[in-house]
């Protein structure tokens, strides 16, 4: 292929989730969605590839550290039709991120658009105080 | 008190049938994972078909739907597109970068001549769905048998 050394998309395959801890309650297949994470002066931003998600369909949690995202994927199959040649599988998303407390835990902002998700985790200014010693 | 626990919830055969259900997951996702390993393209497609056409479906998430080509010749389906790597400004750094970015092509050949022009193509929440409708002159023709 001629684009090839253009081409940077690693792996097409889904990475299925593996059920170490708590197992799901919903007898589905899940996904690890892929992230892209930055960080900004002001903020650390997020962003995920939920392919079929969309903002009535997605469940986003902190507690404590931890920020935990699902994705629940209506799987609509065409009607009539059957599948012949099948590449990929349809299944929700989780994946869950720990925060360090720099995070401002009531300004996080969270839009998805085209079955990307993207959320600003604003910087919290710093609560302590670091005291200048002088010299006496 | 000991039998109770030894027969109970936490009894060795709950354990061991735990463990059987495990290394079954994994040898499953073992033979998964080399089969899909053969997986020819990007994007992944899934082909839906039945005697009026096809269906094909593919995960593009965050694409411009503007920017997306897709040509039909005979029963050659051809889709091409960029995915557009993040913009960061001076000064932002990655954590992490785990999707995957760059021009892509890919060719699908189907099993029959598709009517070009009534193709139409869908996108919603990053997922892209194409209706090729396949060629009157190519559907299967019922033949009568008339008594002689």
């Amino acid at each position: 292929m001629a684009n090839e050394k253009e081409l940077n998309i690693q792996e097409t395959e889904k990475q299925e989730i593996a059920e170490t801890g708590a197992e799901r309650t919903r007898s589905r297949l899940a996904f690890v969605p892929r992230a892209d994470i930055y960080e900004t002066n002001e903020a650390i931003v997020l962003v995920t590839d939920m392919p079929g998600v969309d903002e009535n369909s997605l469940d986003i949690t902190l507690e404590n550290d931890v920020l935990t995202i699902n994705g629940y994927v209506e799987t609509a199959y065409p009607e009539g039709y059957g599948l012949s040649y099948g590449e990929y599988r349809v299944g929700d998303y989780e994946r869950s991120f720990t925060l360090s407390n720099k995070v401002d835990r009531n300004k996080i902002e969270a839009t998805v658009k085209d079955g990307v998700l993207r959320l600003y985790l604003p910087k919290a200014e710093p609560s302590m105080r670091k005291i200048a010693v002088a010299a006496g | 008190m000991f039998g109770r626990t030894f027969w109970g919830q936490t009894s060795p055969w709950n354990e061991m049938e735990r463990l059987r259900r495990e290394m079954n997951r994994v040898f499953a996702n073992l033979s998964a994972t080399s089969e899909s390993r053969i997986t020819p393209g990007y994007p992944a497609m899934n082909v839906w078909t039945n005697e009026d056409g096809a269906v094909v479906t593919a995960e593009l998430p965050g694409i411009d739907p503007e920017t997306l080509d897709i040509a039909v010749v005979k029963n050659t389906l051809t889709l091409s597109g960029e995915h557009k790597p993040l913009e960061l400004e001076e000064g932002e750094v990655y954590h992490r970068r785990e999707r995957g970015y760059g021009k892509f092509t890919r060719s699908f050949q189907l099993p029959f001549n598709v009517e070009g022009d009534i193709v139409e193509a869908t996108y919603e929440k990053g997922v892209l769905n194409i209706t090729l409708p396949r060629a009157e002159a190519d559907k299967p023709r019922k033949i009568t048998v008339k008594a002689a």
